[in-house]
Order: C-alpha cells, then sequence, then structure tokens
C-alpha cells in the first residue's frame, strides 16, 4: 500500500474513531431521551389530583438542616421520582411522607405537609393510622423471620382487617406479581426466597393493608437487573390504583418508570460546614431528562456530574 | 393482573382515608406504662436495699460512736458488754482477700497473657470458656474444696519458719479457695482488655526484634492496663461479698491479723452467723448486723464504681 | 496525653508504641540472643504453669467431691429425705425446696426482668436522665453481694411490710431480686440483637409500637432470653448465703410447701448444713450431694447452650 493510501486509511480510522467516541459520550444522554419518549406514548395517569402537598418543608436533625425549602406536589396515580447525588436528603423526605422520622427523636419537621388536603402532623393525626394509608418498602429488603403467609397476613392481623385471611393473602400476592411463584410454598419461610423474591414479598406484604400511597427508598439498589426489571414492570401495574414516590440513585430506572421527576441538590451554606438538600426542578419525567431548565439538572442526567 | 375490587378497597370508599386514630389506644399508653414500672422496680429495690440497711444503722449509731465502729480493734458484739469496733471482721475479710489475691493475681493474669499473646485460636476458644465454668461452681462447693483437702495440705505442709502451722480453720486455706474462684473474674476481663490492644502495636515492637514476652510485658500490659486494673478491682469486689467459703473454713471469731495460719472471722460470716442466730430484733446486736452490712455495701459499690470508670477508660483509647 | 520535644500532643498509642520500639532496641543493643531466648521460654512456662494451675484447681475442686462422696451416689441419696441418721439422709427435700424456689423465681423475675428490658430497650429515649440512672442501677445492683439480698429479704419480706414470715415464697422473692440484673441484661442483649429493620418493617405497615414488639421482636429474640433465663436460674440454685438469712436453716425431714411457715431447704444450703457437721458420713453426704448439685448445672448448662444453638436466629 502506498504511503497516501495508508495515510487516508489511518484518517479514516480515526474519524470511526471518534464517532464511536461521541457516540458513546451522547449515549448515554440518547438512551434516556429515548427512555422518556418511550414512556410518553405509554398511557398518561389521568388527571393531576394532588395526593400531597408539600410547601416551605424543611427536616433537622439535632441542630443540622437535612432538607430545606421543599415545595412540590405529588399527584395521585402517578411514580414521582426523587433523584439526585448521594446526601441531599431524598430518603429524609419520603420518611417524612409516613411520619417515619418520628422514629427518630432528634429530628423535627417543618413547613406543611398536606395528604389530600389534611395536614399530616396536624394535633389530631395518629402516625399509626397514617403508615397504613401510606405505606413504605425499604432498600435493603426486610421480610419478618416468619413464613410466606405470615409475612403477608401481619399487617391485615394487626390492623383488624375483616375478612377470610387466605384470601387476603392471596389478594396481596397476586397483586405484588408473587402469587404464582410461591402458591405452593407459602408456608415456607421467607429468609428462604432470593433478594428480588424478597423485595416482591416486602411489597405485597405492603398492599395487604390496603394503602394509598406505596413509597419506596431505593427499592431495586440492591437488587440484580432482572429482579430490578420485575419490579419495575410491577410499579407500572400498581400505577394504576395506587399512588408510587420512589426514591432512585438509578437515573435510566427514573426516565423508565416515573411520570414525574424532582431533581434534589446539596448546597453548602455560608460557613461551607453543613450541607443541606433542596430541590432544583420539578417537572414531567420527559422534560427533566430531554430538556431540563437548570444547568445542575442537565449536569446530572447528562451525567457530567455524578 | 386482575382489576382490583374498587367496591372493597378504592379511595373512594368513605371515609377511608381519615387520618385519626380508630381508638384512643389506651392500651398502648398502659403497656407503656406497666413496662416502665418493671425498669422503676430496679430503682425501688436499691432504695429498699438502702433503707433496709440505714434505719437499723442510724439505731446503732445511737449506742456507738461512728470511730470507735470504724476504728476500733475489739468485735465482741454478742457480749453482753461487748466492744463493736469493726477492724478485725474488716482485717479478716481483707486478709482472706489478700491472699486469694496470692493466687489469683499471677494465675489470672498468667493465664490471660497466655491467652491474649501465645494461645492459637483454637487452643484460647477451648480454653477461656472452661475457665469460665470455674464462675459457674456453687461457691459452697469452694467452702467444701478448703475444709476437706486444702486445709489438711496445708497443715501437713506447713513450712516451720512461718510458724505454727493453721487449725481446722483458716484464713490461707480459705483464701487459696477464694482465689481460685476469682481467677476467672481476672482471667477474663483481662484477657479482654489485651485483646482490644490493635495488633499495629504489637507489629511495630516485633519488627524492630522485640521478643514476644518484651512485647507482653512492655507493650501490651501497659496498653491494656487500665483494664487489667479493673479486672482486680472487680475481683477484689467479688472476693470481699463472698460469704460461703469463709464461714465454711476460715472460722468464727474475730481475730485482727493477717498471719493466713490463724483463723479469722470476715463481715460475710459475720452477718451470716448472727443473724441465723437467736438475736432478738432491735436490740444492739441485731443492729449490729446491719451496721456491718452497711459497711459491707459501701466498699462493694464503691469498688464496683471504681472498676466501671477504669473499663470506660479503656474502651475510649482505642474506639 | 503528654507532650512532645517539639510541642503538641502525642496520643497514648504512638507514647506505647514508641516505648515498645525503645524496650526493643535497647534489649537487641544491650543483650545477647541466647538468653533473650531463655527468658522468654521461662516466661512462657511460667504462664503455662499459671493457666494448668487454674484447670488443674478445677479439675481437682470436681474430683475431690466425685471421689468423697461417691459411695453415697445413688437413687437413695435422691429419694430419701433429710434425718438425723447420716446413713438414711437424702435429698428428697432439699431437691424439693429447691425446685419450689426456682418455680417461685421464675415466676417473679421473668415478668419483672423482660418488662424491664423491653422499656430500656424499645421504649426509652436514651438521652433522658432517669433512663441513664435506671441503666447504672442495674449495673450496681449485678455486683452487690448476694448476703446483702438476705438482709434485703429479712427486713422487707421476712419481716418488716411484707411480713411473710420463714416461708419459701420469702426466699424465692429474695433469690429473684438476686438474679434480676442478669436477667435484664440477657434480655436486652436479646433484644439488641433483633435489627432495627424489622421493628421498622413493621412499623411501617401501620403496627403500634406494642404490636410491633409483641408479633415481631420478642418472638424473634425468645431463644436469647429462654437462654438467658436459664442461666439466671442456674446462678440462683446455687445460692446459699441470701436463704440462710430468710429462714431455710431448718432442719426439715418432710416435704415444704410454698407457704406453711413449718420450713424449707434447699440443695445448697442442704450441703453446707452437712459440711459443717464434725462427722465423716456427713463429709461423704456433703460431697455427694455436690456432686448431685454439680451435675444439675451442667444438665441446665448444656440445655441451655443446646437451646442457643438450635434456636438462634441468624440475620
Amino acid at each position: 500500500m502506498t504511503d497516501e493510501a495508508a495515510d487516508r486509511r489511518t484518517e479514516q480510522e480515526e474519524g470511526t474513531d471518534a464517532k464511536d467516541a461521541m457516540a458513546a459520550a451522547h449515549g448515554h444522554e440518547a438512551s434516556l431521551r429515548m427512555d422518556a419518549l418511550a414512556h410518553h406514548e405509554r398511557d398518561q395517569p389521568a388527571s393531576r389530583e394532588a395526593v400531597f402537598s408539600l410547601a416551605d418543608v424543611k427536616v433537622t436533625y439535632g441542630s443540622t438542616p437535612a432538607v430545606r425549602d421543599i415545595g412540590f406536589d405529588v399527584y395521585k396515580n402517578h411514580i414521582t421520582a426523587l433523584i439526585g447525588p448521594s446526601g441531599c436528603g431524598k430518603s429524609t423526605l419520603i420518611r417524612c411522607l409516613n411520619r417515619m422520622n418520628d422514629l427518630i427523636p432528634s429530628a423535627k419537621v417543618e413547613g406543611k405537609v398536606l395528604y389530600h388536603g389534611e395536614d399530616l402532623y396536624g394535633p389530631k393525626v395518629d402516625p399509626v393510622q397514617v403508615r397504613k394509608l401510606i405505606g413504605m418498602v425499604f432498600q435493603k429488603p426486610n421480610p419478618f423471620p416468619k413464613s410466606i403467609y405470615d409475612n403477608i397476613a401481619f399487617g391485615p392481623r394487626v390492623l383488624g382487617m375483616k375478612g377470610d385471611m387466605d384470601e387476603i393473602v392471596e389478594r396481596a400476592l397476586v397483586r405484588g406479581a408473587l402469587w404464582d411463584e410461591v402458591k405452593d410454598r407459602l408456608d415456607q419461610n421467607a429468609f428462604g426466597m432470593s433478594g428480588g423474591q424478597q423485595q416482591r414479598l416486602c411489597i405485597a406484604r405492603c398492599l395487604a393493608v390496603e394503602p394509598d400511597v406505596i413509597l419506596m427508598d431505593e427499592p431495586c439498589s440492591a437488587l440484580d437487573p432482572i429482579s430490578t426489571g420485575r419490579i419495575e414492570d410491577l410499579m407500572l401495574e400498581l400505577r394504576k390504583n395506587y399512588s408510587i414516590v420512589i426514591v432512585t440513585h438509578n437515573m435510566q430506572q427514573a426516565a423508565r418508570v416515573s411520570d414525574m421527576t424532582a431533581f434534589f441538590t446539596v448546597e453548602l451554606d455560608e460557613d461551607e460546614t453543613n450541607r443541606t438538600g433542596r430541590v432544583v426542578e420539578y417537572d414531567d419525567t420527559e422534560k427533566i431528562f430531554t430538556t431540563p431548565s437548570d444547568p445542575r439538572t442537565e449536569a446530572y442526567v447528562t451525567g457530567k456530574v455524578g | 393482573m386482575e382489576a382490583r375490587d374498587t367496591a372493597l378497597t378504592g379511595p373512594a370508599a368513605p371515609g377511608r382515608l381519615r387520618l385519626e386514630a380508630p381508638s384512643p389506644r389506651y392500651g398502648e399508653k398502659a403497656i407503656k406504662g406497666l413496662l416502665a414500672a418493671c425498669a422503676g422496680a430496679s430503682i425501688a429495690i436499691t432504695v429498699a436495699i438502702v433503707v433496709a440497711l440505714i434505719g437499723p444503722t442510724l439505731e446503732f449509731f445511737q449506742e456507738v460512736a461512728v470511730t470507735d465502729f470504724l476504728f476500733g480493734t475489739e468485735f465482741t458484739p454478742l457480749f453482753n458488754d461487748g466492744e463493736f469496733g469493726v477492724l478485725p471482721i474488716v482485717a479478716g475479710t481483707f486478709s482472706v482477700t489478700f491472699w486469694g489475691l496470692v493466687v489469683a493475681l499471677p494465675v489470672g493474669l498468667g493465664s490471660a497473657i497466655y491467652l491474649s499473646e501465645y494461645a492459637s485460636r483454637r487452643v484460647r476458644n477451648v480454653v477461656k470458656p472452661t475457665l469460665e465454668v470455674l464462675a459457674g461452681i456453687p461457691t459452697v462447693a469452694f467452702g467444701f474444696f478448703a475444709l476437706n483437702t486444702i486445709t489438711p495440705i496445708l497443715r501437713d505442709n506447713w513450712p516451720g519458719f512461718l510458724g505454727d502451722p493453721p487449725g481446722i480453720f483458716s484464713a490461707g486455706a480459705a483464701g487459696v479457695a477464694l482465689g481460685l474462684m476469682i481467677v476467672p473474674i481476672i482471667a477474663s476481663i483481662s484477657e479482654d482488655a489485651m485483646s482490644a490492644v490493635p495488633h499495629g502495636l504489637r507489629e511495630g515492637a516485633y519488627a524492630l526484634g522485640a521478643t514476644k514476652m518484651r512485647v507482653a510485658l512492655r507493650v501490651v500490659i501497659p496498653a491494656a492496663l487500665s483494664g487489667i486494673v479493673a479486672s482486680i478491682v472487680l475481683a477484689i469486689s467479688r472476693a470481699v461479698g463472698e460469704t460461703m467459703i469463709v464461714l465454711i473454713a476460715a472460722g468464727s471469731t474475730p481475730n485482727f491479723t493477717f498471719n493466713p495460719a490463724e483463723s479469722i472471722q470476715a463481715m460475710t460470716a459475720f452477718i451470716g452467723t448472727t443473724a441465723t442466730g437467736d438475736v432478738p430484733t432491735g436490740s444492739i446486736k441485731y443492729q449490729t448486723i446491719f451496721a456491718v452490712g452497711t459497711l459491707l455495701f459501701a466498699m462493694t459499690l464503691l469498688m464496683n464504681f471504681i472498676s466501671i470508670r477504669l473499663v470506660r477508660k479503656y474502651r475510649e483509647v482505642y474506639e | 496525653m503528654s507532650s512532645a520535644p517539639g510541642g503538641g500532643w502525642v496520643p497514648k498509642r504512638t507514647e506505647i508504641a514508641v516505648a515498645g520500639a525503645a524496650a526493643a532496641t535497647a534489649a537487641s543493643l544491650e543483650r545477647p540472643p541466647r538468653s533473650d531466648a531463655v527468658k522468654g521460654g521461662v516466661f512462657k512456662a511460667a504462664l503455662l504453669f499459671g493457666v494448668g494451675l487454674a484447670l488443674a484447681g478445677m479439675v481437682w475442686l470436681i474430683a475431690d467431691a466425685f471421689i468423697e462422696g461417691r459411695s453415697r451416689l445413688g437413687l437413695d441419696l435422691i429419694f430419701d429425705r433429710g434425718s438425723g441418721d447420716p446413713e438414711k439422709a437424702g435429698l428428697w427435700s432439699a431437691l424439693l425446696g429447691s425446685v419450689y424456689l426456682m418455680v417461685g423465681v421464675i415466676a417473679t423475675v421473668v415478668p419483672l426482668g423482660l418488662g424491664a428490658a423491653i422499656y430500656l430497650e424499645e421504649y426509652a429515649q436514651k438521652e433522658r436522665w432517669w433512663n441513664r440512672l435506671i441503666e447504672i442501677n442495674v449495673q450496681n445492683l449485678a455486683a452487690v453481694p448476694s448476703i446483702v439480698y438476705g438482709i434485703l429479704g429479712l427486713a422487707f419480706i421476712v419481716r418488716g411490710p411484707a411480713d411473710l414470715g420463714f416461708i419459701l415464697i420469702a426466699g424465692s422473692i429474695t433469690l429473684a431480686l438476686l438474679v434480676l440484673p442478669t436477667v435484664i441484661l440477657a434480655a436486652r442483649e436479646a433484644l439488641r440483637a433483633v435489627p432495627p429493620s424489622i421493628r421498622e418493617g413493621s412499623l411501617a405497615l401501620g403496627a403500634t409500637q406494642w404490636q410491633a414488639i409483641r408479633r415481631q421482636v420478642l418472638p424473634a429474640a425468645v431463644p436469647g432470653i429462654v437462654t438467658g433465663i436459664i442461666l439466671a436460674i442456674s446462678r440462683a440454685i446455687g445460692e446459699t448465703a441470701p436463704l440462710l438469712l430468710v429462714g431455710a436453716t431448718v432442719f426439715v425431714t418432710f416435704d415444704p410447701t410454698f407457704f406453711s411457715d413449718d420450713g424449707y431447704t434447699a440443695l445448697p444450703v442442704q450441703i453446707f448444713q452437712w459440711v459443717t457437721r464434725p462427722q465423716d458420713e456427713y463429709r461423704v453426704l456433703a460431697a455427694a450431694a455436690i456432686i448431685v448439685l454439680l451435675g444439675l448445672l451442667l444438665a441446665m448448662n448444656s440445655f441451655a447452650i443446646w437451646l442457643r444453638n438450635r434456636y438462634e436466629q441468624r440475620w
């Protein structure tokens, strides 16, 4: 081969390399866009009735503020994702929605948290009743050391739900997309299940008490991709009858499943000692991932910052 | 997925989304109160102990001057014209404790150093629990051992230069048995303290050519010292409070001496003997029981307090 | 902490490390290696001797009782009642007394100790001063000499407010108070071993705190709690001094009952009585009774260990 030809060939190769590199860099963005657009083609949830209305919400542990200036609405039968880097108070905020922060003595919640128009922190409100209506699934699956049946039946039993327990358990497992797998071994210990199954058990357990809202704090972060996929499919099914709020580190997951997304960031205060979380932007998922308004949001969703 | 039964459970069902409690939940409050009362019972017990002791003790001190009690050297409370100086029985207690430590310190510390620095993991996992068995043997058995075996051995093999051999009862025989009983306390807690010393400290010394003995003596023991001292204080506290061994083997006559061959009466033995005898309630003899009991309680409380502070100190250094 | 030559503070670990290094260097410079090996060998031998003495002492104690009392071991020892004639004396009254006492101890200490442990672990806010006072108090009670509990029993239960007299229940209550701190400590450990995620999961479903404790936390902690109770009982069954003060000294030749004031005895008290008799026959009896007591303790502790291994929850 002549030198000229060799040079041209190298140029071509380099050109291809460069294109591949660009494709790789923007592929991340592109795939997010595709997920969000595919979303758009699904059934849109019906109306935008607010289940939660947050205004000026601030949470402090002792004297350190964890999140502040939180104000947005969570809509009924929507999946709302809270995304953002670690440590910006997403878990703290979601735990306000079912008063789990009450369990931490030093935690103080200020501002307004309205649930269907009622103040969630009002004087007559019973936190136990709140948690029946607003259920939670945790990051690490936490089944009880009992049989699958007893795991599901625990909630209905303590709440004194009427009806045939076998039917209640079956219904919850069916809704949790777990029935077919476990219907023949309901009396086996839940600890014998795989991680993904245990998490679906926890979701079914939550469904058994007939909640109105389901909160999920990074439900798939301890699971493999296949289990994650099944739970995401389950979430899309559950959306028809429940409102879901999910905290997730996984942007693609947020893009795949959620209808609305809130992007959190953390800010240092003046003396650079305290780090407080705030919501930068809250909008339709499609918009957040394709045309975000705030540069910080764009930097995060395009992967420029972690 | 099936359609959900909205008739049963849909959000349209009236009142379903109420946030108030369905019932006032009095049961929860009652249970919490009941449980708190159980926890408070422990305070009640301490108060009861103090009250039980203090009342008769104060009456005692109306008859006997505090200085006479604490510093007197004649203890004959059961005689009609008795003396109430408590030093002889305090000396008896501490004599037995001292001879116990003579046995328990080298054996206990030696075991601790061996288990912590020399023994393999397997040996340690077998020997340490075995030593704990010693802590579970009832003290009557130790008392029997002291009287039945240790006393004859001491009597038959008493070296002449130490003076007269012991009789049936002696502080030394009780001391040896007591020492054996407190070995697990010293060994276990000292071993814990030594194991808590970070390996980096040992390795630094080994790397410079120090021998195992030197590392144990010059590095580990100084580092674990507060834990070791805590174990000794705790062992002393346990020895001072022990009744059956001294009751069986040490003797029943107050005797102000530290000679291991002589019989003595310990504070606990005095209480045990006198309280089970014919002592009229409210008499000075009866009250002496409580005065000695108060002294005993105060001593062990103080030692326990010191030992807890020391344990906290050794935990803090490395955490 | 002390200050370093250049000023500034030196942490204790560094001090010790430097001391170790200095010692090692001094040693290597001053002494020849051979005497070090000898010294090291002697030291290790001394340590092994110490451990050996401890283990030998324990074996000797048990063997001594066995050899001494072997001739009297047998079913008649268990089933005969106490008697003035050492040939005919047996442990039945004492064994029955001990069993009854332990029943009373369990009935008292389980609700009280478990209740206190649940409150301290699940309800009490750790920063409050009165909760810390309770914790310190439990620790102190664990170190009080057993005879002081006897004084407590004498003053409050036998005489004083309760005025029950020298009856078996009084002995039970006194022993129960003695082992209460142990039960509280063991139950707290067992509760603490249950991970917080179980409590969170229960509460997140809409259970009240007591529902979560009663239905999830307690059942999971039961193996540890039962083990702790068995260990407390095995301590109580060997205690003599408090019982002496609350009336278990009477010469007993009949079956005891909980409330009669005819008197009662217990296994360790019977042993003590026999030990203090000068005659040889009583010495043999005492030794045999010690073997019975040690056998009982061995059985209980083995059962506790088996229970723990069989039912322990692995999280």
